[in-house]
């Protein structure tokens, strides 16, 4: 790029700085404008669905048909909601609370394993020198390009040899650690100071000690990071789950939701039912977002770590 | 200090004698190496053996059981043998490679557009912008492939909202129909319905280059929607991230010189992006082939089997149809395919970020 300009355009930029405006300056009127008329569009398609669904799981089944893009139900109805939480009939073929109750069972005892050993094995990985350390880092970096679609079978090979088909634990267990929230916590104790864990050592602070009281504490961002995507990837766990069980006694929202809208079978009926359902499965996670977005927004961006 | 800091420069592997830390290491890794060993690494090895056999899950295959050793057979069926594994197999690698094609510059492009949008300083709300692009990321696939099954019905709001602007919509999850085909159809240069010649009578793997040259389904357009749609958010925020990296010097300076709005895009900010850029474009190409609970949701294959993917087809080879040494040796099949567009990731970013590494 040519470092020499134009003195007229000199002239216009250091016009431009005087006002105290950007770098670059605003649109001229017109163009903002259409500017903001697509950009509101565009918000408008990310919105739209969520805004549809709502209002139809208020409608009722033939009012849902016949004015799926209605913005109001009429008349209001809350049977699906009614149904879902068995306040009326017809409840079994939805066991919607069953799901709810799976789900969060499953949800807590991960995300707990996962902040717990995830975090253990990241500061093992970069601060504890032991033999195998490269090895073991090595590995799991190896593990991580393992995607989930591939492990379908193999997953519920190694469940039904050790008959924890179709069980909480099976469900559960294999999923207590993963690989990418290892390599996170990794990455953030590295950042942390070694001075820090070295006065505590020379002050006589055995490593649990250290760990518990000196570098767990400061780790707090990242372990709120951790526990958020882990509870988000658990709650909205499927694969696992479809392999790892058959029975309906075992179903959570994901599978017990997938069992009843997938298929074609019951196509174009009972729609509001199964949107009040995706939306009550969509809800902890919304209000998670909301209240943490900024850790969302880390989590999402520790995903795509290069190394 | 000095002991600490002569261990820290002793080479790999020479660990101090009387160190604790090495057996607290040890505890440390062993909960997450014994639960990645056995639900991550073991189900593999289990795996690759079970894709030499023909096992239809019943018995225990590694005690001998109801299972034959069939050595490669699984692979040859999927690749060689002329018959319906291999049509199929063709059928859901079609499949995947038009959403490939399709999926991954539109994502890739409009997620960069969104985080340009977000990246404005001049604009208002953009907090709220920022929210409303990424939520749809965060959601459950399966929620969100529900509202879709419902938003995209026959005669649902999608279809509505075409007839406003005198649009007959399709059919979309029950039309197998092939867009190349559709379009060329429709401004009459072939008869969609009577395929002829050279692209009915030829082929390879099994299916005819008519049929590898349909272009995604009518009902795999759906499916491309829906992922285009819960995956720009995040691909977004990977941008923006970059995008408040690009120094704020390097912006004025250009405006300095008087370069236009255009300009600046396309020499500044898009240079800067570039390894980010592959990261992305690379990240959207391994997720491509591993979409899974939206094709269970919204197509499992139908209509025509057109948006049968590998990775779906792999599931209902085992789970389906009680083949799973057929069903591993595709999931096999698939994840090498992942696992060389994961090499080329790394590949092509430690090349970036060696030459990158300097600069910043």
């Amino acid at each position: 790029m040519t470092t020499t300009a134009p003195t007229r355009r000199e002239l216009r930029a250091e016009e431009r700085s005087r006002r105290g405006s950007p770098a670059v300056g605003r649109f001229p009127a017109p163009w903002r404008v259409l500017g903001y008329t697509l950009v509101g569009c565009l918000a408008l398609l990310y919105i739209l669905p969520f805004v549809l669904q709502a209002v139809t799981s208020f409608k009722t089944d033939p009012d849902a048909a016949a004015n799926p893009l209605a913005l109001w139900p009429s008349p209001p109805s809350t049977a699906a909601y009614e149904r879902l939480f068995g306040l009326s009939e017809a409840g079994d073929s939805v066991p919607f609370m069953r799901w709810l109750g799976n789900s969060a069972l499953v949800t807590v005892l991960v995300t707990t394993g996962r902040v717990v050993f995830d975090s253990l094995a990241g500061y093992a990985l970069a601060r504890l020198p032991f033999r195998g350390r490269r090895v073991l880092f090595v590995l799991l970096l190896a593990v991580m390009a393992v995607p989930n679609v591939v492990l379908l079978i193999p997953r519920f090979l190694v469940l039904n040899t050790f008959g924890m088909f179709d069980t909480y634990a099976g469900m559960v267990i294999p999923l207590l650690v993963d690989a990418a929230g290892i390599f996170i916590m990794k990455q953030f104790f590295e950042s942390i100071p070694r001075e820090v864990e070295e006065a505590a050592r020379i002050d006589g602070a055995g490593v649990l000690r250290t760990y518990w009281s000196v570098v767990l504490p400061m780790a707090r961002p990242a372990l709120i990071t951790l526990t958020i995507m882990s509870f988000q990837g658990s709650w909205n766990e499927f694969t696992h789950f479809l392999v790892s069980t058959q029975s309906s006694q075992y179903e959570t929202l994901t599978t017990g939701l997938a069992r009843f809208v997938a298929g074609g079978l019951g196509s174009g009926t009972q729609y509001p039912l199964k949107l009040a359902a995706a939306a009550l499965a969509t809800i902890p996670v919304a209000v998670l977002f909301f209240a943490f977005q900024r850790h969302f927004v880390r989590g999402a961006n520790a995903g795509s770590v290069k190394e | 200090m000095i002991p600490t800091a002569a261990l820290r420069r002793s080479p790999r592997g020479a660990v101090p004698r009387g160190d604790r830390r090495a057996l607290w290491g040890w505890l440390f890794v062993s909960p997450a190496t014994l639960l990645l060993g056995l639900f991550l690494l073991l189900p593999i090895l289990m795996a690759l053996w079970v894709s030499l056999l023909e096992w239809d899950g019943q018995s225990n295959p590694f005690t001998g059981g109801r299972a034959d050793f069939v050595g490669l057979d699984n692979y040859r069926e999927l690749f060689v043998e002329d018959g319906l594994d291999r049509t199929l197999f063709a059928t859901s690698l079609r499949n995947n490679a038009y959403f490939v094609l399709i999926y991954v510059p539109v994502a890739t492009a409009l997620s960069l557009g969104l985080a340009l949008i977000v990246n404005q300083r001049l604009i208002r709300g953009r907090g709220l912008l920022r929210t409303t692009f990424y939520f749809p990321s965060v959601t459950s696939a399966i929620a969100v492939s529900t509202v879709f099954l419902f938003l995209f019905q026959g005669s649902g709001a999608v279809n509505s909202l075409l007839s406003w602007v005198g649009i007959e919509g399709p059919n979309w999850f029950a039309d197998a129909r092939g867009v190349v085909w559709v379009v060329l159809g429709a401004i009459g240069l072939v008869d969609p319905d009577r395929p002829s010649g050279f692209l009915a009578e030829q082929g390879f793997l099994g299916l005819t280059w008519f049929e590898w040259l349909s272009g995604p389904s009518v009902a795999m357009c759906t499916l491309l929607f829906l992922l285009i749609w819960t995956s720009s958010g995040t691909f977004m925020l990977i941008f923006l991230a970059a995008l408040q990296n690009v120094p704020q010097e390097l912006e004025e300076a250009a405006a300095l010189d008087g370069v236009s709005r255009r300009e600046l895009l396309w020499h500044v900010i898009l240079p800067a992006l570039r390894p980010v850029l592959f990261l992305v474009l690379t990240l959207a190409l391994i997720g491509s082939w591993q979409v899974f609970d939206m094709v269970y949701i919204m197509g499992q294959g139908a209509p025509g089997n057109t948006t049968l993917t590998p990775a779906y087809l792999s599931y209902q080879s085992g789970f389906g149809e009680a083949d799973y040494g057929q069903g591993a040796a595709i999931a096999f099949v698939l994840f090498g395919i992942i696992l060389v567009c994961t090499g080329v990731q790394r590949w092509l970013l430690r090349e970036r970020n060696a030459r990158f590494g300097r600069t910043r």
